[in-house]
């Protein structure tokens, strides 16, 4: 009788769901339901509560308070084994594979009984077939690309022949046109009669892809529609309540002098599962933002190393910083020539979680700014700095004494801006500077980022969200297998051209590796 | 039904309740042990706790016991925060030892005052050298300092005993494995007459406060913190992290091996092959239950020699092996692991949904 | 001559490798399941007293083991419950298992110090125990000696052939994600420690019934330690967990050699008794000088707590 205002027929209903966590209210009174054959967005910015609904449709974690309804019985999802038994797949966004295991070993620990390798390599190789999604049951998982591995989880939860499939922002890790073949993919499922439930805050492709949607924003439902009828401006009211904010960008001043020089940086990574850096070449000039675009994994946390001085080069020439051969120069000496970073990872390396944000200041502005005297803490002078970090750059969340791991991921994103800013740098370096974070955190920083340009730095970001590039930088290059492509201005740059690179084919670019001409056939 | 949530934020009252906790569960757990025993808990007990504190010759004592578990568990505890696993304070505890008796050997009947200041610093250096191999074994060759700290231990061992049975043997000793008494300028001043106090305490306790200054407010202090909470923190930020193994090691050395020092300068006043009762395994648990701070190390030593001495006079008075204080020990570090899952979670009645 | 003594250092070296490789091999399922458990040393150390007590008391050797064997998984829950339900840190546990354990077993062995249990007698393999010079060695053995090797047989078919040790190793590697596609995390990873813990009483049960047969404070001697680093060393690979106990069986009989050898110089005997640990740090630096082998090989999960989000 719940669920009397739901179709009769829904695959999948939801009604009053909430669930709890100390401190935190993520899904509050959540309705939803899903028609077989149905591609059903579930659309809300970071922090919105997507995630933790999807958890609890597939057993991951259990619903406070409400009632879940699977073709028209009611349910209490055990758990993730539960989930499958039922009929229900999900495709993580953080995948669930294990790097040392083959394809076809992964596959296996997701199947019940005991499959047999052989026999199941067949069938994976089958259902690969049959839905565009060419995996090698045979390889190990480490050395398969990031949009490789998203086919093997699809292609795993598909040899279970779901009903629904969830999707958890699927595209973040995929190339624009890789998008495309993915949505053949789930159309075609959807066809089949497969109920699809898409995650998602990308408002295009739910327009391209969704035939309903629901909105969240702080956990509740904001919103239904069907997507089509919609605008991008409709759709982000629902989302944000208000209008997407806009940078305010202004023209590049050019012809500064060059801050960062890569010449002909190599570097062989130490991690097994790392990716080798080959011969590239880039220059920052002072009061430009240079992007590189990439699909994670291509050699962006390589790169970041080297530039950061995390991970030191056994030449001096391949970086240079302000002028400055800073190869073999320990992280500490970089940042005396003027560099500046805000890495992605916020906890545990931007930040230490557990310590204060006056401490988490001290990180890295000690000696820049003075808050060490002769080998002792100024502990006056660091909370002055990290105080001065909150208000400028507005974080909010219990001042200088709260512990880093307590603020969102938006303010805390907003301190380490401010504490790597208010340095002065000469030279900021910032990777994924928005990600995870709400969207008026994010119009902030990206602002942030402008006007330090504007002051005259040189500022280099690396990002996977083309979106992001596309609005902020002044020239834009692609990392792809470790390889950089020649930079762009941005005015003369397409989103379907830095696509295409993203796969490695960019005009004069080498094709030696396998690997990206496999993923350039794909798209 | 009882169940774990977890808290928005670590608890710090709890930080500083759960060693309480866990000393209260220990005696507890002592007392079933004494009845399962078939002796008296309550006398039991008496003997462990009180009857070691009933006159100051007694508290003597404790402070003597507590001082080398005082000066290795400071050591440890500057590593430990920077997540250096130097378990072999015990090896360089004995090192130490050997190094202050080499020099005290050496100087014979000598009454120069520079006699104990060169075994100090024989002491420490020798303990910092033993603990400077798996510094060097980890920052050159990544190899684990957990492992190569702890065979070092019976390396250590070893030596003393080769030491004791072979050269330094006292050739009038009746072929007992030990050296001869040191000389007087050789031995640490007795602070109070009439017990065996001695000058080492003074050592723990200076060492005490300079690695509160070192930990709380210098520079140096914090990127070792940093190194331990998130070490990719400290690599993005630039610490080194060669310098943070290579401190947590020496620091953990040098006290260790100021230990053993005093060990032998104090109240044995020669080596023998019996140096030590496990003193740098006992300071493990001493840091532990002091939470790495110099104040909770204090009293975590304190209580720590209490068991000492307290498993000698239930040997003495109740005919048990003394080893039980092994067991109390083990079972304090066991409850205060236990009791520090309410450092991050709190219990709660109930299901979730009911707590929701 | 010559052949005898071949045979009898081979002997020996079987015998003084079997406890490790019994305990190595539980560890190494053990830090396959992502569980890092540095208590080896405790978990033996109790195993021997409890094999030894419940051998003197019942008389049957059997009994021992078995006694061992509880003994050593029952240390291993405890270790479990700490750094598996309750997520202490797994160093710190595991350094208060080794400690606690060892202090236990000093307790609980004092009355026994002073007994001797009568030796049991070897097992002669019919036919193969003829073969010259090695038969002798390796087929006129303790029960427990064989044991060890199907012991190893039965670790690799678990690990590389059974869907029990797939699941196994998934769970070592990413707890997370095992979680996510419906594996009971948290119950395997207790097995895993459980067996880690009944091998390693296992290892100190042939101590004490077999091996020397008697209940010495200390008779462990590190052993526990040095099957952490076998493991280590062995790169997570069961095969060379074999190879390299025998190696240290070898290290640690280097008296027999040296005695055989008829060196009659005064060689200090504190040095050759060192020479295991002195063995066990060098071959932990060549194994770790590369850390990609390391990285390659190890559980990527060991070590760290995980807990399921409820």
């Amino acid at each position: 009788m719940t669920t009397s205002s739901l179709p009769p027929t829904a695959r999948l209903a939801l009604h009053g769901i909430r669930k709890v966590y100390p401190g935190v209210v993520a899904n509050d009174g959540i309705d939803l339901a899903v028609a077989p054959g149905e591609i059903h967005a579930v659309l809300g910015e970071n922090g919105a509560g997507k995630s933790t609904l999807m958890k609890i449709i597939y057993g991951v974690t259990r619903p406070s308070a409400g009632e879940i309804r699977w073709e028209g019985q009611a349910v209490t999802v055990r758990d993730p084994a539960h989930a499958r038994e039922l009929g229900i797949g999900m495709v993580f966004q953080h995948f669930s594979l294990f790097e040392t295991l083959t394809v076809a070993e992964n596959v296996a620990l997701a199947l019940p009984g005991r499959p047999e390798l052989r026999e199941l390599s067949r069938r994976i190789e089958e259902v690969s077939a049959r839905y565009g999604l060419p995996v090698d049951p045979r390889r190990t998982v480490h050395a398969l690309s990031v949009g490789e591995r998203q086919r093997v989880e699809i292609v795993r939860c598909l040899l279970q022949q779901p009903r629904l499939l969830i999707m958890d922002e699927p595209t973040s890790v995929l190339t624009p046109q890789a998008v495309e073949k993915l949505f053949e993919t789930l159309r075609r499922l959807a066809a089949e009669g497969c109920s699809i439930l898409y995650i998602s805050h990308k408002l295009d492709e739910i327009r391209a892809l969704c035939h309903s949607a629901t909105v969240l924003r702080g956990g509740r439902v904001s919103g239904h529609c069907r997507p089509a009828e919609e605008t991008p401006a409709s759709m982000a009211r629902m989302m944000i309540g208000k209008d997407l904010p806009h940078c305010e960008h202004g023209p590049a001043q050019g012809g500064g002098e060059i801050r960062l020089r890569l010449a002909g940086l190599s570097h062989a990574s130490d991690d097994p599962y790392g990716v080798d850096l080959r011969d590239l070449h880039l220059e920052v000039r002072a009061g430009e933002i240079v992007g590189i675009a990439g699909v994670s994994g291509n050699g962006q946390q390589e790169l970041l190393r080297a530039i950061s001085g995390e991970e030191r080069l056994a030449e001096k020439h391949p970086v240079q910083i302000c002028g400055a051969e800073a190869g073999r120069l320990s992280a500490g000496a970089r940042r005396r020539l003027g560099l500046c970073f805000v890495p992605e990872e916020r906890l545990g390396r931007g930040a230490v979680p557990a310590l204060p944000l006056v401490d988490n200041g001290l990180l890295t502005a000690a000696r820049g700014q003075g808050l060490v005297r002769a080998g002792f803490l100024a502990r006056g002078k660091a909370r002055a700095f990290a105080e001065r970090c909150i208000a400028t750059f507005d974080v909010r969340g219990g001042g200088a004494d709260a512990a880093a791991q307590s603020l969102s991921g938006g303010n805390l994103q907003k301190f380490i801006m401010g504490r790597e800013i208010l340095q002065a740098p000469k030279l900021l370096v910032a990777a994924q500077p928005t990600w995870g974070v709400d969207v008026g955190a994010a119009a902030f920083i990206r602002q942030a980022i402008i006007d330090l340009r504007n002051r005259g730095c040189a500022v280099l970001v690396i990002s996977e969200e083309l979106d992001e590039l596309f609005e902020i930088c002044d020239r834009i290059a692609v990392i792809a297998q470790g390889r950089l492509s020649p930079p762009r201005d941005i005015g003369e740059a397409s989103m379907e051209e830095i696509g295409l690179w993203m796969s490695g084919l960019w005009p004069g670019a080498g094709t030696s590796a396998p690997n990206t001409a496999g993923e350039a056939a794909h798209a | 039904m009882l169940r774990l949530e977890a808290r928005p934020q670590a608890s710090r009252l709890m930080t500083w309740l759960s060693p309480l906790l866990a000393a209260v569960l220990t005696l507890a757990a002592g007392g079933v042990l004494f009845a399962l025993l078939g002796k008296d808990p309550a006398e039991g007990l008496r003997l462990f706790l009180i009857a070691p504190l009933k006159d100051l010759y007694g508290l003597s004592e404790l402070l003597l016991k507590a001082t080398p578990l005082m000066l290795c568990a400071t050591g440890l505890a500057i590593g430990f925060r920077a997540n250096i696993w130097n378990i072999g304070a015990e090896g360089q505890f004995m090192l130490g030892a050997v190094g202050a008796t080499g020099i005290a050997l050496w100087a014979g009947e000598s009454e120069s005052a520079l006699v104990l200041p060169g075994m100090l610093l024989g002491g420490a250096l020798a303990g910092a050298a033993w603990a400077a191999i798996p510094a060097w074994l980890k920052t050159r060759f990544n190899a684990n300092e957990i492992l190569v700290s702890l065979m070092l231990v019976y390396v250590a061992q070893l030596l003393v005993s080769w030491l004791v049975f072979g050269p330094w043997k006292d050739p009038q000793g009746f072929n007992f494995p030990q050296t001869v008494m040191f000389a007087d300028a050789a031995l640490l001043p007795v602070l109070v007459d009439g017990t065996r106090l001695h000058l080492g305490l003074l050592f723990a306790l200076a060492a005490l406060v300079a690695a509160y200054v070192f930990m709380y407010r210098s520079h140096a202090g914090f990127r070792m913190r940093v190194a331990g909470e998130a070490p990719d923190a400290a690599r993005y930020a630039g610490f080194s992290a060669r310098r943070t193994i290579w401190t947590g090691l020496l620091c953990g050395g040098a006290a260790a091996g100021l230990a053993g020092m005093a060990e032998v300068a104090g109240p044995m006043g020669q080596l023998t092959d019996k140096l030590s009762l496990g003193y740098g395994f006992a300071a493990i648990i001493v840091a532990f239950v002091g939470r790495l701070h110099p104040l909770g190390i204090f009293l975590a030593s304190l209580l720590m020699a209490l068991l000492y001495i307290g498993g000698e006079q239930v040997q003495q008075y109740m005919n048990l092996p003394n080893s039980i204080a092994l067991v109390f020990q083990g079972l304090l570090l066991f409850f205060l692991l236990g009791a520090d899952v309410f450092i991050r979670y709190r219990l709660r009645f109930g299901s979730e949904a009911a707590g929701a | 001559m010559e052949g005898n003594l071949f045979t009898a250092v081979l002997f020996a070296t079987v015998v003084a490798g079997t406890p490790l490789i019994l305990t190595a091999l539980g560890l190494l399922v053990n830090e396959r399941a992502g569980v890092l458990n540095l208590g080896a040393e405790g978990m033996m150390a109790v195993g021997a007293v409890a094999a030894f007590a419940t051998a003197h008391h019942s008389g049957s050797p059997w009994l021992g083991v078995l006694a061992g064997l509880v003994a050593g998984a029952a240390m291993a829950l405890v270790f479990g419950f700490l750094a598996i339900t309750l997520q202490a840190n797994q160093v710190a546990s595991g350094l208060a298992l080794a400690i606690c354990g060892v202090g236990l077993a000093a307790f609980v062995g004092k009355p026994y110090e002073s007994l001797a249990l009568p030796a049991v007698p070897p097992i002669r393999l019919p036919f193969i125990a003829d073969i010259p010079l090695l038969g002798e060695a390796l087929y006129n053995q303790q029960a427990l000696v064989y044991a060890s090797w199907a012991l190893f047989w039965a670790v690799l078919y678990f690990l590389y052939r059974s869907r029990a040790g797939l699941v196994l190793r998934a769970v070592g590697e990413s707890p997370a994600a095992a979680h996510a596609i419906g594996h009971p995390v948290v119950l395997i990873r207790y097995l895993a420690v459980a067996f880690g813990g009944a091998m390693a009483g296992v290892g100190g049960a042939f101590l004490s019934v077999f091996y020397t047969p008697m209940w010495v404070e200390g008779m462990v001697a590190g052993r526990g330690w040095i099957a952490l680093a076998l493991v280590v060393f062995a790169t997570w690979r069961p095969l060379r967990v074999m190879l390299g106990a025998y190696l240290f069986g070898g290290v640690m009989v280097s008296q027999l050699f040296v005695q055989g050898a008829g060196l009659q110089i005064d060689f200090p005997s504190q040095f050759l008794s060192s020479l295991p640990y002195l063995a066990t740090i060098v071959v932990l630096v060549a194994i770790s000088r590369n850390p990609a082998t390391i990285r390659l090989n190890s559980p990527l999960s060991l070590g760290k707590p995980y807990r399921p989000d409820a």
